[in-house]
Order: structure tokens, then C-alpha cells, then sequence
């Protein structure tokens, strides 16, 4: 286990060799974060795919060509510019396959994709028997070699980085556009094919410049993953962005730290750990649809729900006694009738009063007899009330209804106006005096206490 | 050929003058997979006009309007919009895609959507500013969603989002628009402030295409109609075209599975 003071060492970057190399994956979980973005959301994730493991073949021939004219046959740049024409190359077929066959899309890349991998690797089997130049090595493309990069990635990346921030900021808009809605821009005139094309170039560029930290089996979830993390605490397009852009260069930073501490871990599976770990955290506790937060969403609604069904219940009972009385008198209630009113079990029941105790809205009695507080009165009387206005509103305007009905608004006027509420009311009424059986019958206008 | 034969009896004096024709398709034939989806089309519709285009599932109502917008590639023929083509008069026309086209967990709020309708007129790289917001907010107000602009687009409710598409195609402040079922599943509430809106844009002296589904509506809200199968059946003023005789050609034995509504309008008629 290294000491405090190596991890020290290393998070602050002294050493050059550490530094390079985290400042390096930094670059790139920025840039991948941010292009992950558009990808997830243009429903282009499998393509980024396909593109990386296109890029084998390519960098192979890129080898071998060289070597044959006489050139060094490791030269990054050449590398590189292989794995982009073949990346490309790849995409291409996908999209050929797809508009010229009736394959679809999926089958269509998962063609591509295994094919140019295993093209690539036979193309590598071939380099490693060239006599002139060496071949060992090219083979870390395939999984990553975080700690061999050099000076000259380190500018790529820089380069590659500040390419993709530019023109992310630059054509946000027309990303935008692109990604929510193709046809609409189509017939705005924009040029969406070459957008496209310059989206599916940019993640070219991120997916090449990442060939050499986390390799091109794993570049994908870090193009990914970010992303997918970032939509959990997100409604807003830049917001998730900067947010996925943020988790990726955290996941760069700590994985290529972490795996400087133990030299037999691969920065590029530590990196995607890392992302993954931000994943599931952002599944879990993400603001806007993380898991707890829906399931917190859900079970206060359905508190609040029961708190209502156990209100409207009392007050109903007690209404049932008596009435033409105009005003409501509280009266305690035994807890059979209230059970009968609604298909709750017991023990629901139970926490519903619990809870209603502790919200101060029924006085504690002995179990079987439940008896309402003031303020317990009062809100029943509203929640009955607002209940059948909507109930009432519901049947009248049945065409215009459904989306305007807030049953936990706490008053109707608030949404309906108190035009349409004092119509509501009188509907109400008349019902009542013809009391007819099938429609909820209110004996007076409850107002609410002010 | 009988089938071609009521389009060319179009009337003449609709067409007169070039400069009152907002659209004028010559020719058209669209084919996916060597097989046609609209053939040989020919229209030309006035300016002014509200338009329904009505026709059998397949008949090609979706595929006559992304031909006209060039979003799908012409087998053979030209579209001209006032005189012109399509590329020349971008910032003139409006379109409302189908609303299923788009997905609506996108990470975006129904502000954000609506001013989209004015990145054309911003161009290249400019960001959204306070006139676009204020245009969209404003559009907002007439399809009466002022309320939900920072909503995201996903809590809406079907007609919401219809609506919300509407809005971005008014802020597009076009001269001619190209709906494609934006009454396909909406409540009623939505549908009349749609027609509400088609009738404002009508007194305003734009011309709307609307693929219709709903034929006991047409002669409501509609003053021009096009009957389409693959072909043009007919088009020419409502009153004129849309009568039993031009339905059975367009629907054929479909047409008894139409509502109870249509048959009794065609049985008055």
C-alpha cells in the first residue's frame, strides 16, 4: 500500500511523469464528457462504438505503410490519422449498410464493429512479423497505455480539447436543434447532414486522442458514462453538459491518480471505474431523476393521498348524520366505519392516523374512536370540498379537464378561477336538491377557513 | 387515369395570377424501395388558403409535406413556394412535425423548445437572445402555455406538447406552414385553440397545410381540401371536392370503418 505522503505526492501533481499523465486523462474526460452529451442524446451511442473499434485496422495499416516507405513506423501522428480514416471508414459502412439494405441500424454496427476489430487484429498479427521497425506495442491501442503517453499526447489532447470546447460552444445551438429535432432544422435550412457529420468527426477526434489512455474497447463508456451520469441531475441541455464534462475529467484525474498508486491496475479500467462509480451515484441520488428522489416523490404522494382518502372519510361520515345541519360539528368516529369507506387495510389505516396525529389533525383516542381536531375540521372540509368542485369539474368539462385537474392544489380557485368554481358550487347544489344517487352530493358550499 | 381527372379541373381562376399561389407542385413522385409513395402529383393551391389534406393511412399526407420541405428526396418533379423553390424561401415557411417525431425526455424546457423557431433568422452561431425569448414567450401566450415555459418538455400532456409545436412554427413568423397531424390525439380543449389559431393565421393571410384525420371536421375547418391516395383524388375548395363520390375514391371500402359522424355528413351531403 503506498504512504499518505506518495498519495500526497501524486494528487498534487509533483511528480512531472504523474503530472503529464493526469493533466492528460483530465483533458480528455472533459472533452469525452462533453461529446458523450450530444452522443447519448442524439441516440448515437452504439456508433461511438463502432467508430473506436474501427480504428484498429486503421492504425495497423498506418504502420505498415510507413515502415514500407522507410518512415518510423511508430510516429504518433501517423498512427493517429489511420485510426481516424478507418473510424471514419467504419461509420461510413454502418450508414451505407443501413440506407442501402433493409439491415438495421443495430445489426448494421454490430457487423461493422467486429469486423474492422478483427480486421485490426490481423492487420497488428501482420506488423509484428514485418522485420524492419517493431511492431511491440501498437497492440496497447487496444486496451490503453496511460503511463507511456509523452509530451506530444499531451498536445493532441490539449489541441483535441480545446477543438471540441470551441465548436461545442460555438454550435450549441445548432447541436441543439440537431439532436432534439432533425427535421425541424432540415426544413430551417440548416445542413443537417454536415452537422452530422462534424458531430460524428468531433467524437472521431475525442475517440483517437483517447486511444492511448483508456484504449478503444473502454473509450466508449468514458464517452458514455459521463454523460448518463450527468442526466440524472439535469433538465437543461448546457447545465448537463458542463455537468458531464465535469465527471469526466474528475473520472480522468482520480483514475489516472489512483492507478499511479498501484502500477498493476490499467488508468484506463480505473478511469472507467471511476465513471461508473459516478454513475451509480448519480442513479441513486440525482436531483432531478435519481432513484430516491422519485421513490421519495412517491411515497409522499401517496402519504398526502392517504391523508386526504382519511379526512374526506371522517368528514363524510360525520356529514352523512346529519345533513341539513349547515354547520359541521366535530364528532368522534368509530374507526370500523371508517375502515369501510375505502379499500385501505388496517394497518394503512393505522399509519394514515398516525401520521394525521402527528400533523395535529386528530386528537389521539383510544383506538377504536377517532375524533377530528379543529384544524383537523377545517382541512377535511377543504380537502372534501376541492374533491368534489373537481369531481364536478371532471364531469362538466370532461373535454378540456384532465390536464387542468390538481387534486393536492390547495384551493381550486387558485387554478380553475373563482368563475368557474362559483358555477361548480351552484351545479353542486342543484344536485343536491334533486338528489340524485350517482354524482357527489354536497349539502352546502364549504368555505374554507381563512 | 379517372382519378387524375378531377385535379385537372381545378379551378381556373384560383390559379390565375402566379403570384396568387402559395404552393404549386408539378410532377411529384416520391418512391421508397422502388415503391411509390406519392405519384405524380400536381397541386396548386392558393394563397390564403386553410388547407386540410385527407387521405386513408399510406396514402402519403406525411410524405407529400417532407417533400415540399425537401426533407426527403424527390424521385422526380418541383415544388415552388410563391413562385419560387423551397430554398430560396426558408424563412417564409413554418412546419409542425408529427409529435411523435421528437423525443420528449429531451433535456430541454418548453421556452428553450418554442425559440427554436427563431435559430433560422439568428443564423450561424448566435445564441439564443432577449428578442428570441421574448418572441417565444409571447408565442407562448397565444397557444395560452405562458405558465409552462420553464417547465421541461416531458411533464406536458399530449396536447401541451402539440401546442408547444405549434408555438415554436408561430414564432417562425412564416407565410406558409406545413402541419402534419397536430390534431393526432390532442383533448378538445387543444383542438379549438388550434383551430382558433388556423383561423387567426388565415385572417393574417397565411396559407396552412394540415394533414386532417377527422373527417366529420373537414368542411368546419377547412376552405380548402386535398383528397390524397397515393394521388391526388381531388383538390379544390371544400364544398366543391369533399363529397361522397370523391371519398369513396380516396377511401374506397375503408370508408366504412370511418366514423358513424362522417357517413352521416356524406349521406346529407
Amino acid at each position: 500500500m503506498p504512504d499518505l505522503a506518495d498519495i500526497y505526492h501524486v494528487l498534487l501533481l509533483r511528480d512531472y511523469n504523474t503530472r503529464l499523465v493526469v493533466v492528460c486523462t483530465l483533458l480528455l474526460g472533459c472533452a469525452c464528457g462533453l461529446m458523450g452529451g450530444f452522443l447519448l442524446l442524439r441516440k448515437r451511442s452504439l456508433m461511438g462504438d463502432t467508430l473506436s473499434h474501427a480504428t484498429l485496422p486503421g492504425i495497423g495499416l498506418a504502420f505498415i505503410v510507413s515502415v514500407t516507405l522507410g518512415l518510423e513506423g511508430k510516429s504518433l501522428p501517423v498512427l493517429l490519422l489511420g485510426a481516424v480514416l478507418s473510424g471514419v471508414l467504419g461509420c461510413w459502412v454502418v450508414l451505407l449498410i443501413r440506407n442501402h439494405s433493409r439491415i438495421k441500424d443495430d445489426a448494421a454496427m454490430g457487423i461493422v464493429l467486429s469486423v474492422f476489430f478483427g480486421a485490426g487484429v490481423a492487420v497488428l498479427g501482420v506488423a509484428q512479423t514485418m522485420p524492419a521497425g517493431s511492431a511491440a506495442g501498437l497492440e496497447s491501442f487496444i486496451y490503453g497505455k496511460t503511463a507511456s503517453m509523452v509530451w506530444g499526447d499531451f498536445q493532441i489532447l490539449m489541441a483535441v480539447t480545446g477543438a471540441v470546447l470551441l465548436l461545442s460552444i460555438l454550435l450549441f445551438k445548432e447541436f441543439r436543434l440537431l439532436c432534439f429535432d432533425e427535421d425541424f432544422a432540415a426544413a430551417q435550412g440548416w445542413p443537417v447532414r454536415w452537422l452530422d457529420v462534424l458531430l460524428l468527426a468531433l467524437v472521431a477526434l475525442v475517440t483517437v486522442a483517447g486511444l492511448q489512455a483508456v484504449g478503444l474497447i473502454l473509450i466508449i463508456a468514458f464517452l458514455i458514462t459521463p454523460a448518463a451520469a450527468a442526466r440524472f441531475w439535469s433538465e437543461r441541455l448546457d447545465s448537463m453538459l458542463i455537468l458531464s464534462a465535469g465527471i469526466g475529467a474528475f473520472s480522468g484525474w482520480l483514475g489516472a491518480s489512483v492507478s499511479a498508486f498501484f502500477p498493476r491496475m490499467p488508468a484506463g479500467a480505473v478511469i472507467v471505474l471511476v465513471a461508473a462509480g459516478c454513475f451509480l451515484i448519480s442513479m441513486l441520488l440525482g436531483k432531478e431523476r435519481g432513484v430516491l428522489v422519485r421513490l421519495y416523490r412517491h411515497a409522499r404522494l401517496k402519504r398526502d393521498i392517504g391523508r386526504q382518502h382519511l379526512l374526506r372519510a371522517l368528514y363524510e361520515i360525520i356529514e352523512a348524520d346529519d345533513p341539513q345541519v349547515p354547520e359541521m360539528a366535530i364528532r368522534p368516529v368509530a374507526f370500523r366505519q371508517v375502515r369501510g369507506r375505502r379499500t385501505w387495510s388496517d394497518s394503512m389505516l393505522k399509519r394514515y392516523m398516525r401520521q394525521a396525529y402527528q400533523a395535529g389533525l386528530i386528537e389521539e383516542s383510544g383506538g377504536e374512536i377517532i375524533t377530528l381536531t379543529e384544524a383537523g375540521l377545517a382541512e377535511a372540509a377543504q380537502v372534501t370540498r376541492n374533491h368534489r368542485l373537481w369531481e364536478m369539474y371532471l364531469i362538466e368539462y370532461a373535454d378540456v379537464a384532465t390536464s387542468r385537474v390538481d387534486r393536492d392544489a390547495d384551493a381550486v380557485e387558485h387554478i380553475l378561477g373563482e368563475r368557474m368554481v362559483a358555477t361548480l358550487e351552484a351545479k353542486l347544489m342543484q344536485l343536491h336538491e334533486a338528489g340524485g344517487p350517482a354524482v357527489p352530493v354536497s349539502p352546502h358550499p364549504i368555505r374554507p377557513v381563512d | 387515369m379517372f382519378m387524375s381527372g378531377l385535379t385537372k379541373e381545378l379551378p381556373s381562376q384560383a390559379h390565375a395570377e402566379l403570384g396568387g399561389e402559395a404552393l404549386r407542385v408539378r410532377d411529384l413522385t416520391v418512391a421508397y424501395h422502388r415503391k411509390p409513395v406519392v405519384w405524380d402529383i400536381d397541386l396548386a393551391i392558393p394563397r390564403g388558403k386553410l388547407v386540410g389534406i385527407i387521405g386513408p393511412n399510406g396514402a402519403g399526407k406525411s410524405t407529400l409535406i417532407k417533400a415540399c420541405l425537401d426533407l426527403i428526396p424527390k424521385t422526380s418533379g418541383e415544388v415552388s413556394l410563391f413562385g419560387e423553390p423551397y430554398a430560396k424561401q426558408l424563412k417564409r415557411v413554418g412546419y409542425v412535425p408529427q409529435r411523435e417525431s421528437v423525443d420528449w425526455d429531451f433535456p430541454v424546457s418548453v421556452l428553450d423548445v418554442v425559440a427554436m423557431g427563431t435559430y433560422g433568422q439568428l443564423g450561424w452561431f448566435r445564441r439564443v437572445n432577449k428578442r428570441s425569448k421574448a418572441l417565444a414567450l409571447q408565442a407562448l401566450g397565444r397557444v395560452g402555455l405562458e405558465d409552462y415555459a420553464d417547465r421541461q418538455i416531458s411533464q406536458l400532456s399530449g396536447g401541451q406538447q402539440q401546442r408547444t409545436f405549434l408555438a415554436r412554427a408561430l414564432v417562425q413568423d412564416a407565410d406558409i406552414y406545413f402541419m402534419d397531424e397536430p390534431f393526432a390525439g390532442v383533448d378538445a380543449a387543444t383542438e379549438r385553440a388550434i383551430v382558433g389559431l388556423l383561423k387567426d393565421l388565415q385572417a393574417r393571410g397565411k396559407t396552412c397545410l394540415v394533414v386532417h384525420h377527422d373527417l366529420a371536421t373537414v368542411s368546419q375547418y377547412f376552405d380548402w381540401t386535398i383528397l390524397l391516395n397515393m394521388r391526388v383524388v381531388a383538390s379544390g375548395p371544400t364544398g366543391d371536392v369533399f363529397h361522397g363520390e370523391n371519398l369513396h375514391k380516396t377511401y374506397g371500402g375503408k370508408l366504412s370503418l370511418l366514423s358513424e359522424a362522417a357517413n352521416e355528413l356524406m349521406r346529407n351531403q
